[in-house]
């Protein structure tokens, strides 16, 4: 089978209606709320759109070619279908997706492929491994031209042209419909296992966290949780002051070894080892933001910043009454506290003061809708945003203010 | 001969005062505009084609560079960015009205952070030497293209470059964290920084790979990893290719990805024996060298199973290395390949299509049934786990038919990648070498939509033109088209 009848496969009834779809909206100037099967919706700026173009309707693997380490998915398939899938041969996702239905209201749907993949969101395993972004050798999108488009293939190595897979994954659905994605899987690791380091500030435990990520034993996730977040996670409840964490995955062996080796090298009084059920626990729970607990009214941040400055960031925001902890060896943190544009100001100005970037993950649509959910850019970048948006949705009518006010 | 764009007749006559308004916005040195000088500058690692260029100007900072192109972009001037010149695509090519930016001035570190894991350094400094900078304390920059003594970071940004080891760390997309560009207009951007997500579109994986279409790189900040604790390698030889494949597949499927995993085919093997000594097996047809790491212990159990995987496919010979100076011999080989060619063969193209490895035998049959039909010698060197191919066809420069033949060879090469479902170029990049095959891997309003998004950032399209796009006037008839 050669690669475009591989491809045009998924050519089919679902995607040509998606096209149509979008061709009318176009025509007519009619936005279009763009969705999986909506468990994000929550994020960003709300989208004022009359119609809403779902690609539920996309749902199956296409192609799993395990030994070749490629899976290729239509964009609606709901993506425990996929971990089920991979799980039968031993191998994962990547990038760890984060399941966010307790975060954002759970809408009684699975979170689809494409929903993860046009949002970017990657689990701890991100600080080690790479983003879902990292991943995406291939997408078909349908563009806000109606078209068609193909860029990446099935294989793990592709330079040719520009690379659209990175320009669409992360691009909230503004940029093109994704109506299929392939991924680059790996197989999974034999064993995990967990060093807890108790009673360390955030500023110790970061240092801790980045002298495990730099070592040589290949450290896949690194996060600390303080005092009031600890006993949220099941299998942490018996450390009562703030846990330091540090995954390793690898051969039976080789994990306890290296669990062995960082205990004796960070040397820090009362340090665990989590086997490894209680470790597959822990990080499940981090992954889907379980440490945060927010209150229903609260809003939910997340902020990138570089992994020194995660601690800063929390100290800034503790007196405003935002609670947070912190993955990625410190650089990404997850913040919840009081919806209003003081708060979202203070957190603004946390990130920045360490050069990083946040994103507005939940609140209510009058926050949503009067803040800047992500920065701005600067202005010169701004004009090519609104360049290449025009360049792929010419009339503006795919998922219209989503990341930006009047783009 | 490969077409290139008309030269603008209007920038040819106003060449002279081109160079004096280039020239005064250099230092002193900064600007070549003798034809004796400008020669070095005529090609890239793609010698086949050669073009001086109007001026080269070589800026030392990023201002300067922004000074450069906003003279360029007001005087209609087009603009070819280049490092070291070591593109195997023809990416950094010349045209004979553009002047050439070369960044090889800018070469300084600016920061290294242990702590947060990653380097700022400008687009001139060598691959390696980010890794030598942060050696002494363990750490490395991961991507090892061939080339990486010469070429610097921002070719490597623009090609989004790879090497032996991206099985396990990934290509330059993956290792990167920030830029710092200039666009046509003369405007400085920061994308990104030293965390690790950023909000927004994703310009760092867009700019990477864009072939210096866009913008020009002047600053980039790269992960550094701590390096394991050791690493080895091994060698296995076999009967055939397909029986190598299956190997491979094997490997995968054991839940090893070692980081490492190349495969020579027969004329490889004998190529690299015959220049480097490295006690290659010359009954095999067919020998995967396969790197570990981890500590002493774990590098023993890895290489056990590796071992016993290879042992079920009936090897000809095994080779375990026991100490680094083993293991660097079994490379020694691999690593040589590009000198060792060369002494049988003075040219040579290296291609760079990939594949589905699931294809491999079949795509190395039709190679060499390829090479009994051309009259032309090519061997096989292969990153086995990602499927990035690179067939070396041997020709001769002064034979104007051999060359012919050498290049549509490797054009129906990289044509067959893409029949098996896999693509053009895997990480050497389109350039020229491979921009009139494009309607082969994609469709017209594919393409099209590429030439938008250019269009975006360079709107007069005066960067790095006549690369990667078909120009508009070719003809497009000749090409097996993309279904």
């Amino acid at each position: 089978m050669s690669f475009a009848q591989a491809i045009d496969r998924t050519s089919d009834e679902a995607e040509a209606s998606i096209a149509r779809v979008v061709r009318d909206a176009a025509a007519s100037r009619e936005p279009l709320l763009i969705e999986g099967h909506g468990t994000k919706a929550g994020m960003l700026r709300p989208v004022q759109a009359a119609r809403t173009l779902s690609t539920a309707g996309l749902s199956s693997i296409s192609l799993y070619a395990p030994k070749e380490l490629i899976i290729s998915a239509r964009a609606g398939t709901p993506l425990p279908e996929i971990e089920a899938a991979l799980a039968a041969s031993g191998q994962h996702l990547i990038a760890e997706p984060p399941d966010l239905s307790e975060l954002l209201g759970d809408s009684g749907r699975p979170q689809t492929l494409g929903g993860v993949v046009a949002t970017n969101l990657s689990g701890p395993r991100r600080v080690a491994w790479g983003a879902m972004r990292d991943h995406v050798m291939g997408v078909r999108a349908v563009t806000g031209r109606a078209e068609v488009i193909r860029s990446g293939g099935r294989v793990l190595k592709n330079v040719t042209g520009l690379d659209l897979c990175k320009l669409l994954t992360g691009s909230h659905g503004t940029l093109g419909v994704i109506t299929e994605i392939t991924l680059k899987v790996l197989p999974a690791s034999e064993a995990t296992g967990t060093l807890v380091l108790p009673a360390l500030d955030a500023v110790a435990g970061v240092a801790a966290l980045a002298a495990a990520l730099g070592s040589p034993y290949g450290v896949s996730a690194a996060a600390w949780l303080p005092n009031d977040a600890v006993p949220r996670v099941a299998g942490l409840e018996h450390f009562r002051r703030s846990a330091t964490l540090v995954r390793i995955e690898e051969f039976t062996p080789s994990v306890a070894y290296r669990l062995d080796r960082l205990r004796d090298e960070l040397a820090v009084t009362g340090a665990t080892i989590l086997d490894d059920r209680s470790s597959r626990g822990v990080w499940k729970a981090i992954r889907d933001v379980r440490p945060l607990a927010p209150r229903t009214t609260d809003a939910v941040w997340r902020v990138s910043v570089r992994p020194s400055g995660g601690p800063a960031v929390l100290d800034a925001l503790r007196p405003k009454g935002v609670s947070g902890f912190l993955d990625w060896g410190g650089g990404l943190v997850w913040l919840a506290g009081p919806a209003d544009t003081q708060t979202h100001a203070a957190i603004e100005m946390a990130a920045q003061a360490t050069g990083g970037t946040w994103t507005l993950m939940r609140g209510p649509d009058t926050l949503r809708g009067s803040v800047r959910v992500v920065p701005d850019e600067p202005s010169a970048l701004a004009r090519i945003t609104r360049e290449v948006k025009a360049a792929l949705d010419p009339a503006g009518v795919l998922n219209p203010g989503r990341l930006y006010a009047g783009l | 001969m490969i077409e290139m764009l008309d030269p603008k007749p209007d920038v040819m006559r106003r060449r002279d005062s081109i160079v004096a308004g280039l020239r005064a916005l250099l230092p002193e040195s900064g600007l070549i505009s003798e034809p004796l000088r400008l020669k070095p500058y005529e090609t890239d690692g793609l010698s086949a084609y050669r073009q001086v260029p109007l001026a080269v100007a070589l800026p030392e900072t990023t201002e300067q560079v922004a000074d450069v192109l906003r003279f360029c972009h007001k005087n209609g001037v087009r603009v070819v960015p280049r490092g070291a010149g070591t593109s195997l695509s023809g990416g950094a090519l010349p045209m004979a009205d553009a002047v050439v930016i070369g960044l090889m001035r800018m070469n300084q570190i600016l920061n290294i952070d242990y702590a947060d894991r990653c380097a700022t350094v400008q687009a001139g400094v060598t691959n390696i030497g980010i890794t030598n900078a942060v050696t002494e304390r363990g750490f490395f920059y991961a991507p090892d293209p061939s080339s990486q003594l010469a070429c610097m970071i921002g070719g490597n940004v623009n090609m989004n470059s790879g090497g032996a080891h991206c099985l396990k760390y990934g290509v330059t997309a993956n290792n990167l964290l920030g830029l710092r560009i200039v666009t046509i207009d003369g405007d400085i951007i920061s994308i990104g920084g030293a965390h690790l997500d950023a909000a927004g579109y994703d310009w760092l994986g867009l700019l990477t790979g864009s072939e210096g279409m866009l913008a020009v790189v002047t600053e980039v900040t790269v992960r550094i990893l701590r390096a394991p604790e050791g690493a080895r390698a091994m060698l296995a030889a076999f009967r055939s290719n397909e029986v190598a494949g299956a190997c491979v597949d094997a490997i995968i499927g054991s839940g090893i990805i070692p980081v490492a995993l190349e495969f020579m085919d027969r004329p490889a093997i004998h190529a690299c024996e015959a220049y480097a000594h490295a006690g290659y097996p010359l009954d095999a047809e067919a020998m995967l060298i396969i790197e570990v790491e981890g500590s002493a212990a774990e590098q023993d159990r890895l290489l056990d199973k590796l071992s016993e995987i290879c042992n079920q496919h009936n090897p000809i010979s095994l080779r375990v290395s026991q100490t680094p100076e083993e293991s660097l011999a079994i490379w020694k080989g691999r690593k040589g390949a590009f000198g060792a060619i060369g002494r049988i063969s003075p040219d040579y193209l290296c291609m760079d299509g990939t594949i589905p490895t699931s294809r491999l035998p079949e795509v190395l049959r039709r190679i060499q049934e390829m090479s009994v039909s051309f009259g032309l010698q090519v061997a096989n060197i292969f990153h086995a786990g990602d499927g990035n191919l690179h067939p070396l066809i041997m020709f001769d420069a002064n034979d104007p038919a051999s060359f012919h033949a050498a290049e549509t060879f490797g054009a129906d090469i990289l044509k067959l990648c893409v029949e098996v479902g896999g693509c053009l170029t895997g990480e050497h990049g389109v350039g020229v070498e491979k921009r009139d095959l494009m309607p082969v891997q994609f469709h017209g309003h594919e393409l099209e939509q590429q030439r938008r998004i250019k269009l975006a950032f360079d709107p007069d399209w005066l960067l790095n033109p006549s690369k990667v796009f078909p120009l508009p006037a070719a003809p497009p008839a000749i090409l097996p088209q993309a279904a």
